[in-house]
């Protein structure tokens, strides 16, 4: 990692601020959930996937069982496999390194990557390793931040969090609503699983709705 | 060991061993085009899910109350562009004025 060009460090650090400043609506969140200051934190330091997170204290605090948690948690990571493998013929790494690059190999360390492509395989991974790190850093310090300042306020409702944590998940499936196909699959997922709700345990409503993706992916026709 | 601790142990155990997976498993694998199309789509079932679960039940049962208030002023902020802290920061407001009201 010698010189690393400008546009790639500037891309790479704003991502990291941008992003690891959610890190406060998390630890908000898995305090909301009944989850100890320690056990949020130990969330983002070793789970350290956004989506999966979530899913866990939000699952849980529903009423979910560990597994439910576990399970959506884990279809939701499914998608970090297919990043390990996009990086790993660009980053060639091995021993240690192999298990540090797979732990920050997220979204957005992916995603720079891939977007300094035409700046040279160096660039791309000066962007990994900058905004995997940088991430890392910082959404770890603003959970603690956010789970400190959760502790502080008490009632969770009483300032929204309630509500903070189903609007983070539409703002993290927003982007991901490109066409009337995911569109129409979201609306069937959210209803489906509303419905469910009273009838089988939680956490299993958010599950079954993997299938109907699986569903959904295998009768579209490309 | 709590149910807490066995979520953050087991979630933090499958989510390196999918990582680590990825770059021990060939390239060719799993880059069949039909699932790579679920792999995009799985996210959002799941994450839509959790907007509809989170939003109107608790504890198993239907329920509406403030936090309903505070996903639609997230969804109109979503739909003019706001960035995301906006989104998540404009549902607490709104769901918490109208909670303490």
């Amino acid at each position: 990692m010698s010189r690393v060009n400008r546009a790639t460090a500037s891309q790479s650090l704003s991502v990291s601020f941008a992003v690891g400043l959610y890190g406060i609506a998390f630890g908000a969140a898995g305090i909301a959930a009944g989850f100890s200051i320690l056990q949020t934190c130990l969330l983002s330091l070793l789970t350290f996937s956004g989506a999966s997170q979530f899913a866990v204290v939000g699952v849980m605090g529903a009423g979910g069982t560990a597994l439910s948690g576990i399970a959506t948690a884990a279809l939701l990571g499914i998608r970090n496999t297919l990043y390990g493998l996009r990086m790993a013929p660009i980053l060639k790494v091995q021993g240690w390194k192999k298990v540090i690059a797979a732990q920050i190999t997220i979204d957005e360390s992916t995603g720079v990557a891939i977007g300094q492509e035409d700046l040279g395989v160096d660039a791309m991974k000066d962007g990994f390793w900058l905004t995997g790190f940088g991430v890392y850093v910082l959404w770890n310090f603003f959970t603690l931040v956010g789970s400190l300042g959760a502790q502080a306020m008490g009632n969770p409702s009483a300032w929204g969090l309630d509500a903070a944590v189903p609007a983070a998940f539409l703002g993290l499936v927003w982007p991901r609503l490109l066409g009337k196909f995911e569109r129409a699959l979201a609306v069937t997922a959210l209803v489906i699983a509303i419905l469910l709700s009273p009838y089988i345990a939680a956490g299993l409503p958010i599950i079954l709705t993997a299938l109907l993706a699986v569903i959904f992916g295998w009768k579209e026709r490309a | 060991m709590s149910a807490m601790w066995i979520g953050v142990i087991g979630a933090s155990i499958a989510l390196f061993i999918l990582r680590y997976s990825g770059y021990l498993v060939p390239e060719k694998f799993l880059t069949n085009p039909r699932m790579l199309r679920i792999n995009t789509l799985i996210p959002i079932a799941l994450l839509s899910a959790l907007v509809g679960v989170q939003t109107l039940t608790e504890k198993g049962k239907w329920i509406i109350d403030q936090r309903i208030a505070g996903v639609a002023v997230a969804l109109i902020a979503l739909s003019v562009k706001a960035p995301y802290f906006v989104v998540v920061i404009s549902a607490a407001v709104t769901s918490a004025v109208l909670y303490r009201m």
